[in-house]
């Protein structure tokens, strides 16, 4: 009746998931509590889970990718401190333990937490910065983000019901084959994954879409920002890449619940299929990540300069050439298997090339700054800070696409090292930096700005404590993933790592602080004219936040940075505008779908884990019908009439005309 | 960092060296990061400010141009070093390499002399200047089989042979491990690598041909169940296709868990 | 830049069908122009988005399928000294399954023509005998699948029966799917008639239908035809 489901499932005796859990689940029942008795339900349920609206999903995806990173950073803590003491000793984690930590860490930080801040942040600005008023497919926007919120889910009840996957983050056969990972923990892996996958493949058609065919008028494409631009690059890759994920994932879920072979020891299955598939999805999974950042940064460095990007067409080319060439590096991850030289070199060759995308990039940032006025607000601290140390970290992955080093450091701490250097300072200050920056946008004021300096400071200070130590632990020969160790030589690195780790402490609560302190002083932080850093892109030239519509009428674009331009001639006449005329604006109905397909596929997530066959079928059968019951609707969008868009656009305006009269005479 | 073979000597100089070239590199880059930042910084009367400047093609040139420079000359020694470092590739050397075919179980390594007639379980005796050529398999999960002061690493598998060629200069004690995580066990999956003086080799052999039970296909099975902390021993005979019997899935591979903690109702399904 | 008195903001609305005409930017020179669909005269039409995004799925749904060639291109040979694909394929099963789906192709391009020529009736008849031939298609397969299992060909045999069962089961589950949309589809036209949006529905569907048609063709090719040589 309920599978393999038994109370026993539950980790009774084993204190730390169990005073984990514990905790989680008061928290979690003390917010609902809060939420209901205080009424919010019906404004949470009209204006945020139903709604459509890129913006609100946008803000949703951030906050689930921020919330999962506090996690997966308790997942680190844990195996910093683990690591700490367990010199010749046991520590205070058991390997079972331990081996879910770390398989939990890299899963929930590379899919629940980065993804969702990149592709919320990527939600929220593009259709601003296109000047358009949603995506192409809005419904489908929102059954993606609920679709990655079931993943996230999946993974974080496999702390108190079951177990999680033993097996690092990318599940190798044939330890993820039944034989030698017979338990659930592989199964929620597998199905949290290729549930919230189909939800980022969904988000991969509608931005292509978007990017392509939804543009404001004269918007060609060298006049997008340069962030759209990456953007584009970045769903492309989702496209082309996370079918490959699905396919794989599939095929180890055929191995393990019908007795496939194509990854088993044996009856002919290879593993090496399983690992040069994975990394044919794993390699663009992480440019994925990147590219996104690279824009917000160049959108940050730019708007704080005071200055257009320098050499704006080189980075678009810079952008693609990345996004083609990360198809073609992919072996890079397993030189160790004994491909051979030829191959081996053929993508040491090839991994290097795509460096040079790079640092074309990094140089065309650095003469932005150059001739430029810069303001060190903290977005602009997290883009220094990304410049100096991605530079470093990419450095080191050259090192490691060099095959005959990377056979002395291939699964190192060096290797770990390079790639949590080059994705904090690449893709988790790039997301510090484009909440702080669109933050005001969102939601009308700005964060305040001491915490949040201080919350740049010790994060990168803590990044070099925790990491360059490792650096050195992995040249001197120790193994990632290890419980405990004997060799004395690593000591002194691993312990001033574990000190490290109390500093990033200091720093994320240093962001919860910026977080809770500026949401009191928001009437001292608000954001009067929907501009508060000088911006240059369209976005800027709505409301904070912005009417569900973004904008009154579709701007007409003229240049390359529209809004500068706009700006500039209003400065310059002192005036603004002319009063457009206004429209109705037909905008689509907000829908239940998404959440409801989201709840339908959690359900069967779970019973397929839990091999619940009954509750499998029913899931499917409703979800099913839920699609058809949001393909059966009639009323496809509401109008919103023009009385009510011209009041949105005139307190717009009056905002406007307010600062030009303050600043009267100023120079731009 | 400290390599004791030729072969870890070679990587280490291709690290360095590629390290120096980067560097080259990276740290005017960096310093001219912090340089602009702080000179153009707003508060800063005497930065000249050039809002249009926007393009510049000697800058272009320079900025594509020097990347694809070092790139093409790490190319050239990405392609050289593969290849002379290749792991299939034997070492060069008078002496003629001793045959050792490694097996890594769940969680501990077992190493076959085929000319010898021995094995040994988590301790790897070698003579000292003679080049080894190790065939490798797995019995059961991936591993990696890794001596860092020896230098290049290799994974082992099931159903397949990898190999590598690797010597230590001089006698002395070295540290082993395994580089690919393989399960519950594999914190302890260190071994210890002995390289000894040719007559000090010899005399282990022979030792070790005294004592010891014989590993053929029973005691095999035996030491296929999941262990860890094996402290190391020796065999004193050796089934001649025992390594062959692996490879060739005769003999079928080693079991996972019998039980699991997630509930007793949870049974790994009957290997075909 | 003067947002009044350009007649642009009319057709630049998303939600609009574009019709009509659109305003290209001054610098251009150019006058009035159709909204192309390339984004550069504003937002192009819902029909295009449409047909655009639902191209990009199957784009993505052509890549699911490389990746699962890519394994059976490895596999094939991987029998473990089990049955091989020539001591397996039931030949006249696998031509008339090539037969139901291109007919069936052929009738899903008739009922588009009925839908051009807005007739209730013979769209629904052609849509039905697709579904039918549809259903043929998956009871063959089905049969013939059920035969090797019998015979103890599963794909728990090996590694080649697991890819074989895997890559052409998982154009059969596409196939199925596409049945149950056929299914609604008909349902839909006939309770809400010809409105636009169910017409773009249409049109997904037909390309759906097809690039099954051609998945097939490539499945027949690598699968049976070159793996009858292994």
């Amino acid at each position: 009746m309920f599978g393999k489901l038994t109370w026993d499932v539950i980790p009774w005796s084993q204190p730390i998931p169990l005073v984990a859990g514990s905790v989680v689940v008061l928290i979690v029942l003390a917010i609902l509590a809060w939420v209901v008795l205080k009424g919010y339900l019906p404004y949470l349920w009209r204006e945020w889970i139903t709604s459509v609206d890129h913006k609100r999903i946008g803000v949703m995806y951030t906050l689930l990718g921020v919330v999962m990173l506090l996690r997966g950073f308790i997942d680190a803590i844990m195996m910093r401190s683990q690591q700490a003491i367990a010199f010749r000793a046991a520590g205070y984690l058991p390997p079972e333990h331990y081996d879910q930590i770390f398989s939990a860490h890299g899963t929930i930080m590379i899919f629940f937490a980065a993804m969702p801040i990149i592709i919320g942040l990527m939600n929220f600005a593009v259709p601003l910065q296109l000047g358009v008023r949603d995506v192409a497919f809005p419904t489908l926007n929102s059954t993606s983000f609920w679709l990655t919120a079931t993943g996230a889910l999946l993974v974080n009840l496999s702390l108190v019901i079951g177990e999680f996957a033993r097996t690092g983050w990318l599940v190798y056969p044939p330890l993820s084959e039944l034989p030698y990972s017979p338990g659930v923990g592989v199964d929620y892996y597998l199905w949290a994954l290729l549930i919230s996958g189909v939800g980022t493949l969904m988000t991969g058609i509608n931005f292509v879409t978007t990017i392509l065919k939804i543009r404001a008028p004269g918007m060609s494409y060298l006049r997008m920002t340069i962030f759209c631009w990456t953007a584009l690059a970045a769903n492309l890759l989702i496209i082309a890449a996370f079918p490959v994920l699905t396919a794989t994932l599939g095929m180890l879920a055929l191995d393990r619940y019908l007795g496939f072979h194509f990854f088993t020891n044996d009856a002919g299955g290879n593993m090496m299929m399983f690992i040069n598939l994975i990394w044919t999805w794993g390699h663009p999974e992480v440019y994925i990540l990147v590219l996104p950042a690279f824009g917000i940064f160049s959108e940050v460095i730019s708007t704080f300069s005071g200055k257009p990007l320098f050499n704006y067409r080189s980075m678009v080319a810079a952008t693609m050439f990345i996004c083609l060439v990360s198809y073609l590096v992919w072996m890079h991850h397993f030189f160790t298997m004994g491909a051979g030289a030829d191959v081996n070199a053929f993508f040491g060759i090839s991994t290097s090339i795509i460096a040079v995308g790079t640092g074309v990039k990094i140089y065309n940032w650095l003469f932005t700054m150059y001739g430029g006025r810069i303001r060190f607000a903290t977005p602009m601290l997290w883009s220094m800070g990304f410049l100096v140390t991605f530079t470093i970290g990419g450095m080191t992955g050259v090192l490691l696409a060099v095959p005959p080093a990377d056979f002395l450091l291939h699964n190192s701490l060096f290797l770990v090292a390079h790639f949590h250097n080059v994705i904090i300072a690449g893709v988790v200050f790039a997301a510090f930096a484009g909440i702080t920056y669109w933050f005001p946008k969102a939601f009308g004021f700005k964060l305040d700005e001491g915490w949040g300096k201080a919350a740049f400071w010790l994060s990168l200070f803590g990044f070099y404590v925790v990491f360059m130590p490792l650096y050195v632990a992995g040249l001197l020969g120790m193994t990632r993933r290890l419980q405990h160790y004997e060799v004395a030589a690593w000591r002194p690195w691993v312990l001033i790592a574990g000190i490290g780790i109390v500093i990033m402490m200091a720093a994320a609560a240093c962001q919860v602080i910026q977080f809770v302190v500026s949401i009191r002083r928001r009437d001292q932080l608000r954001d009067e004219t929907g501009d508060p850093w000088d911006g240059r892109s369209l976005e800027w030239a709505t409301a904070s936040p912005p009417p569900p519509f973004n904008f009154a009428v579709l701007p007409n674009v003229q240049g390359a940075e529209p809004y500068w331009g706009i700006k500039q001639r209003a400065i310059e006449t002192q005036q603004l505008s002319a009063e457009p005329r206004y429209e109705p604006i037909e905008m689509p109905r907000n829908s239940p779908t998404g959440f409801i397909t989201a709840f339908f596929s959690t359900l069967t997530g779970f019973a397929l884990i839990w091999h619940i066959w009954w509750l499998v079928g029913l899931g499917i059968v409703a979800a099913y019908a839920v699609f058809v019951w949001f393909a059966w609707r009639d009323a496809v969008e509401y109008s919103i009439p023009a009385e009510e868009v011209a009041r949105y656009d005139r307190e717009r305006r009056r905002a406007r005309a307010q600062w030009l009269a303050q600043h009267a005479g100023q120079p731009a | 960092m400290d390599p004791q073979g030729p072969i870890g000597a070679a990587n280490a100089k291709i690290l360095l060296n590629a390290l120096g070239i980067m560097l080259v590199i990276v740290v005017p880059t960096i310093i001219l990061i912090l340089a602009f930042g702080w000179w153009f910084r707003a508060s800063n009367p005497r930065a000249r400010y050039r809002p249009d400047f926007v393009y510049s093609g000697g800058i272009e040139m320079v900025v594509w141009g020097i990347p694809i420079l070092v790139i093409l000359f790490l190319g050239g020694v990405i392609w050289i070093g593969s290849h002379e470092l290749d792991p299939f590739k034997p070492i060069s050397s008078p002496a003629k390499p001793v045959e050792v075919q490694v097996v890594s179980l769940d969680w501990k390594w077992l190493f076959i002399y085929p000319e010898q007639g021995v094995a040994s379980v988590n301790e790897l005796v070698v003579p000292a200047g003679v080049p080894v050529h190790f065939s490798l398999t797995s019995a059961s999960v991936m591993n990696m089989f890794f001596v860092p002061q020896l230098g290049t690493m290799i994974a082992t598998m099931n159903g397949m042979v990898t190999q590598v060629h690797l010597a230590a200069d001089n006698p002395g004690e070295f540290y082993g491990q395994s580089a690919q995580y393989s399960g519950g066990g594999f914190s302890d999956m260190n071994f210890t690598v002995r390289a000894v003086p040719q007559d000090a080799f010899a005399q282990w052999v022979a030792t070790a041909r005294q004592s010891g039970s014989a590993l053929d296909r029973s005691s095999y099975l035996a030491l296929c169940q999941q262990s860890s902390n094996v402290p190391p021993l020796t065999y004193r005979a050796v089934d001649a296709d025992l390594f062959n019997a692996i490879v060739t899935q005769q003999l079928p591979p080693c079991p996972g868990p019998n039980i699991e903690r997630a509930g007793a109702t949870v049974r790994p399904q009957p290997e075909r | 830049m003067s947002a009044t008195d350009t007649p642009f903001e009319r057709a630049a609305d998303p939600y609009r069908v574009g019709r009509g005409r659109d305003w290209l930017s001054e610098g251009a020179g150019r006058g009035y122009v159709y909204a192309t669909g390339h984004g550069e005269g504003g937002p192009a039409s819902k029909r295009v988005i449409v047909g655009f995004g639902f191209w990009i799925f199957l784009l993505s749904d052509i890549v699911m399928f490389s990746a699962f060639f890519a394994a059976h291109a490895v596999l094939q040979t991987a029998t473990a000294g089990g049955p091989s694909g020539r001591d397996l394929f039931n030949w006249w099963s696998i031509v008339a399954q090539t037969a139901f789906l291109l007919v069936s192709s052929f009738t899903c391009g008739l009922s588009a023509v009925a839908t051009e020529a807005r007739n209730q009736l013979w769209t629904q008849v052609a849509l039905l005998v697709t579904g039918l031939f549809g259903l043929g298609f998956l009871v063959l397969e089905g049969r013939d699948f059920a035969a090797m299992v019998m015979q103890g060909a599963g794909p728990d045999r090996s590694a080649f029966l697991s890819s074989l069962f895997a890559v052409v089961g998982l154009h059969g589950l596409h196939v199925s799917a596409g049945l149950l949309w056929l299914g609604t589809m008909m349902a839909q036209v006939f309770v809400k008639g010809f409105r636009a949006d169910i017409l773009r529905r249409l049109v997904c569907f037909n390309l759906f239908w097809h690039a099954l048609d051609i998945i097939w063709v490539a499945l027949f090719t690598v699968v049976y035809l070159i793996g009858l040589g292994r």
